[in-house]
This record gives C-alpha cells, sequence and structure tokens, in this order.
C-alpha cells in the first residue's frame, strides 16, 4: 500500500479531506480555511435568494477564484424528487455531474432516507450524474447503491453537525472490507481531528467535514489541524498498525536481563 | 394571474418563465429554474408559458456542507 492520489470518477485528487463551505463567520474565514485545508473539493448548494443581495452570485464568484472542484449536494431534500429535481438544477448551475446525493427522513438526526437515496441514485446514474450518496453505514444499502450506479459511497459517522465521530466504528470497517475497491469517504459526524484520522486508519479514502471547522474558535487552524490529521491517518493505515492484543508484551527484550537468577528475599 | 415564486404568492404579468426573471429583475444572474417541481433548463425558459397557479422555484448557488 501508499499513499499514492486517488480517484473519485475519473478526477485524480492528492488531497483527501473535503471541506464544505457552509457555516463560516465570513467569505474571508471560508477562503483562508479552505486554503489551510489544501482541499481539492467543497461542498455547495442551492437555496432561494433571500434578500436580493446576490449573495448567490458573491459566493459562487468567490469559489470559483479559489480553483477548487465542486460538489453540488442536495441538502434538506426530503423526496426522491425534490433530490433528482435540485440535482439537475445544479448540474446547470455548477457545471458539474457531479452531485452529493442527500435524501433526508428524519429532523431530529438527519438521518438519510436510504430507500429514497437508492431509488434517486438508480435516476440520476442512469441521467448521467456521478452520484456521491450521503449514507449509513448500512453493508446491503452500500451495495444496492453500488447496484445503482454509485461508484463513491459516503457513509456517515455520526449525525450531521453532531461532532460524535465514528459511531460504529465495526460497520465502517466491515463496509471497507466488504468494497476494497470503491472509494469510501466518511460524511459527516467528525467533530476532532482525531475522528478523522481515526477514519483514515480504518482505510478510509477520505473524509467530508464542514462544522467541525467552520464553527471551531479558530476555523483556519482548525482546517491545518484536519488536513495534518487526514494525512496521518492515511500514513498511518498504509503502514499497517498492529493489532491490538488483550495481554502486556513486552517492547524491552527479556534476553540478557539482570538478577533473574536471583532468590527472592522474604 | 397569481402564482408561487421561491414559496410566497405573487401577481405578475410574465407569460413564460424567462420574462418572469425579467419581471423579478433576475436577468443576467446566475440561477437555476423549476416549474412545479420539475427542472426547467435555461435554454427552455423563453418556450415554458406560466399559467395561474404555478410555483416556480429561481434557486442559486449557496453554501453548503
Amino acid at each position: 500500500m501508499d499513499n499514492a492520489p486517488f480517484t473519485l470518477y475519473g478526477t485524480t485528487l492528492a488531497a483527501r479531506l473535503l471541506l464544505g463551505t457552509a457555516q463560516y463567520s465570513s467569505p474571508a474565514v471560508l477562503a483562508a480555511a479552505i486554503k489551510a485545508s489544501g482541499t481539492e473539493v467543497v461542498t455547495v448548494s442551492l437555496r432561494r435568494e433571500a434578500g436580493g443581495n446576490r449573495a448567490g452570485e458573491s459566493f459562487w464568484s468567490l469559489i470559483r477564484e479559489l480553483g477548487v472542484k465542486v460538489l453540488p449536494n442536495t441538502a434538506g431534500c426530503r423526496s426522491v424528487k425534490e433530490a433528482v429535481t435540485t440535482a439537475q438544477m445544479a448540474r446547470e448551475i455548477f457545471a458539474t455531474s457531479w452531485v452529493k446525493l442527500e435524501v433526508i427522513a428524519d429532523d431530529d438526526l438527519l438521518q438519510p432516507d436510504v430507500f429514497g437515496l437508492v431509488e434517486a441514485a438508480a435516476i440520476l446514474s442512469h441521467d448521467g450524474f456521478q452520484v456521491f450518496p450521503y449514507t449509513s453505514e448500512d453493508l446491503v444499502v452500500a451495495e444496492r447503491l453500488i447496484g445503482a450506479g454509485c461508484e463513491v459511497l459516503m457513509p456517515w459517522g455520526a449525525p450531521i453537525g453532531s461532532g460524535r465521530g465514528l459511531n460504529n466504528a465495526f460497520a465502517l470497517q466491515a463496509l471497507r472490507k466488504r468494497f476494497p475497491a470503491v472509494p469510501l469517504i466518511v460524511d459527516a459526524g467528525i467533530g476532532t481531528p482525531a475522528h478523522a484520522a481515526a477514519a483514515m486508519e480504518l482505510g478510509y479514502d477520505g473524509v467530508l467535514l464542514n462544522t467541525a471547522v467552520a464553527k471551531a474558535g479558530d476555523p483556519v487552524a482548525m482546517a491545518r489541524a484536519f488536513a495534518l490529521a487526514v494525512e496521518a491517518g492515511r500514513v498511518a493505515y498504509c503502514a499497517e498498525p498492529i493489532p491490538p492484543r488483550d495481554m502486556a508484551e513486552p517492547s524491552t527484550p527479556q534476553l540478557g536481563r539482570a538478577f533473574v537468577e536471583l532468590p527472592r528475599r522474604a | 394571474m397569481l402564482i408561487q415564486v421561491n414559496g410566497k404568492e405573487l401577481e405578475v404579468e410574465a407569460p413564460t418563465l424567462s420574462a418572469l426573471l425579467r419581471e423579478l429583475g433576475y436577468e443576467g444572474t446566475v440561477v437555476a429554474t423549476a416549474l412545479n417541481q420539475a427542472f426547467v433548463r435555461a435554454v427552455d425558459r423563453t418556450a415554458t408559458p406560466l399559467k395561474s397557479g404555478d410555483a416556480v422555484e429561481v434557486l442559486v448557488p449557496r453554501q453548503g456542507g
């Protein structure tokens, strides 16, 4: 194994950290965080213009100036119809066939509606989209998504914005082992760089996060911290970590240890 | 005629989707459109008539996670 660049739908990327663009305190902080993260891919969305101030146009200009690739999302969509229409609108406006497909089922956990997700993924893949499905860690759903045409999977670590890390590392690891050739990206729930490193140590190809950087006390420094953690986790995975043991195993050699022949005094 | 634009009821005169964008001041801006939850390509807006009760979405790029 090596720490080579990886490929998403034919696009080769060196950076394995993907970053969301929402919730930053200002466009300047957003731009600085993107630069500090070293990311090559950022997520964007479509929304109704608020207030007639052309903020959307200004945002889009900023992203284009940064020269990063965009991954439009269908955030907030509650039905297959909404998600498909939003994806079609995004393809035209952002000029990309990439789409981070979200079909949300539950208000409290923002849990993916995996049934709608598979249906929407099949429709969009058939229509020429390159779908990045925001999904759960369910292995059977993953199989269905691949069958629907998805060449990348993005299981959640934990609910969006929760910062809880990898709620089900066992299932995430099972996905990795079951689909060794499919690019896997942990999307959502990451809170600290340690969570991101843990995802990478499981063999995940990348991490997508937003809130953990945008809402940090110093988003630019945190973006850098996540970049380092993702790289460290990837290098560690490639270096093949030792398996955990139940009992201690001395690291200092036992051969040549002093005093081993002396009788113990009472 | 009375239609909905981005969830708000509006009295408009525009007979087509492209005329509506002009009427609402969107001309020259980067927007994506949908009519009654179906995507309408930019090139099809001129040939897309509006009728009373239609629901139009006009979306712009925004930050996303």
